[in-house]
């Protein structure tokens, strides 16, 4: 196993092209949980903690918020700015493993990680979240709703690191988060949903519940059209062709079902 | 063991004696094939420790800069444990679940087992040796303490260091908050009452 420890941005692209392909860590919340069990001899980190300076910071303007990779769900629980602007990112921070998680998870590495249990990544997808992707080659722009192609499969080749993330400000009408594990905190989502309502319309989030983190575009589209639910088996229906749960160690494909549809009408009931 | 005579070994370098040898014997074993650096794993020559792939470092921890030669794959909690020999900071489930290795970076609470001790040259990192001794504890350690917060004690140095965090965090004032703020800090013993109630007396005094 190697550990590549580069100092600038430059130096760490090109190590992004060498071979074998480095995987990138940051907090390693992720990667130190799992690596005791992987092969070590092909192992290849790239280590961007010395990479501060250029990649940590966030940056929110008039139109935009801007976080550099190594941003952490500490650092937009602690900026009272951030977590006015985005509440959901807070409170999603909030509920990522504990206190000692939060202060070192980065958001770039939980969309990296592809887990479809992310916590963070559902929120960032509901506020139209994009991610800015660089190699030796060039930068590139993607959106989060279309980064994910299958379980723990996403659009970004092997030499590119995910620099950046950057979400737009929205005047929104609604906006929730919904979480649900095994209890109330340090747990691993068996079911959770994202909702918001802006100027461009739904979006509702839901992770745990297919290969990716996904959108429920006919969830969507009902809500867009004004529809009115009278019971939760109303939306489990429509859901029905937006989501896949499976069943595993954590929980079945029918709670989770059941669950998010609950969940959904009830606080829909109240907001929409 | 402070009492014992300067030429009976303690338990620790006991182990640490044995274990470097069962290293080095692993090591010679291997010669003539490829070389595998195993984290931690040590060698002794005519100039001390060597360990194969290692790397400078230098980390500040409790204050004091130590440079330091590690392989890369050390974590922060085995250099703070096995090369630093600082063995107040535990290790519990190595995998981020328990918190029995919470230390302090940059005074932020983290999880030791959950990083490279490579990634944090240039921090400040502060070990339950850092917080208080014996002779001049911490009022979060007093408290511990006074309220009887722990039993086996194995969990303690961490739940500590993450109530010491606790005291700059955004937490509400109830024992609810302070709860969800300790559950990263898991007690095998259910000293978790007393625990809180500790917790809450710094607080109150604060």
């Amino acid at each position: 196993m190697q550990v590549h420890r580069p100092y600038t941005l430059h130096d760490a692209l090109a190590l992004m092209a060498a071979t074998p392909t480095p995987t990138p860590i940051a907090g390693g919340t992720d990667l130190l949980v799992s690596w005791h069990h992987k092969p070590k001899e092909k192992l290849a980190l790239l280590d961007l903690s010395q990479l501060g300076g250029e990649l940590a910071a966030m940056r929110l303007t008039a139109d935009t918020l801007e976080l550099g990779a190594l941003t952490t769900y500490w650092d937009v629980i602690a900026s009272p700015e951030v977590s006015r602007a985005f509440p959901l990112l807070a409170e999603a921070a909030r509920q990522v493993g504990a206190m000692q998680i939060q202060t070192r998870g980065t958001w770039a590495g939980n969309i990296g990680n592809g887990s479809p249990a992310a916590d963070g990544v559902p929120v960032l997808m509901a506020y139209d979240a994009t991610v800015v992707l660089q190699s030796t080659r060039g930068r590139r722009e993607v959106q989060l709703d279309g980064y994910y192609t299958g379980y723990k499969k996403t659009v970004r080749l092997p030499d590119e690191l995910i620099v950046a993330i950057q979400i737009p400000r929205r005047t929104r009408k609604a906006e929730w988060f919904e979480k649900v594990g095994a209890r109330a905190a340090q747990t691993i989502t068996k079911v959770g949903v994202a909702v918001v309502n802006d100027e461009k319309g739904w979006r509702v989030v839901a992770n745990s519940v297919a290969p990716y983190v996904c959108r429920c575009r006919n969830l969507e589209s009902a809500l867009q059209k004004g529809q009115k639910f009278k019971s939760p088996e109303e939306i489990r229906d429509i859901l029905k062709n937006d989501i896949a749960p499976i069943n595993d160690m954590r929980s079945t494909a029918a709670y989770r079902e059941t669950v998010l549809s609950r969940v959904l009408f009830y606080r829909l009931a109240d907001k929409a | 063991m402070r009492d014992d005579p300067p030429s009976s070994p303690s338990r620790r370098e006991f182990l640490q004696t044995t274990a470097g040898t069962a290293a080095a014997a692993a090591i010679a074993g291997s010669v003539g094939g490829p070389v595998v650096a195993t984290a931690g794993a040590g060698v002794t020559t005519a100039d001390g420790p060597r360990i194969e792939g290692a790397v400078p470092i230098t980390l500040r921890i409790n204050g004091k800069d130590r440079k330091l030669r590690v392989d890369p794959r050390t974590t922060l909690l085995d250099c703070i444990r096995e090369t630093v020999d600082l063995t107040g900071t535990k290790k519990g489930c190595d995998h981020g679940q328990c918190g029995a290795c919470t230390v302090h970076v940059n005074g932020r609470r983290v999880n030791s087992c959950l990083s490279f001790a490579v990634m944090h040259e240039g921090e400040e990192i502060t070990t339950i040796e850092g917080i208080g001794g014996p002779d001049s504890l911490h009022p979060m350690q007093a408290a511990f303490v006074a309220c009887d917060g722990y039993q086996c004690g194995y969990c303690t140095s961490g739940q500590i260091m993450s109530a010491v965090a606790l005291l700059k965090e955004p937490c509400g004032a109830d024992d609810a908050a302070v709860k969800e703020l300790m559950s990263g800090n898991i007690c095998r013993c259910g000293a978790y009452l007393n625990i809180v109630s500790a917790i809450q007396q710094v607080r109150r005094k604060a």
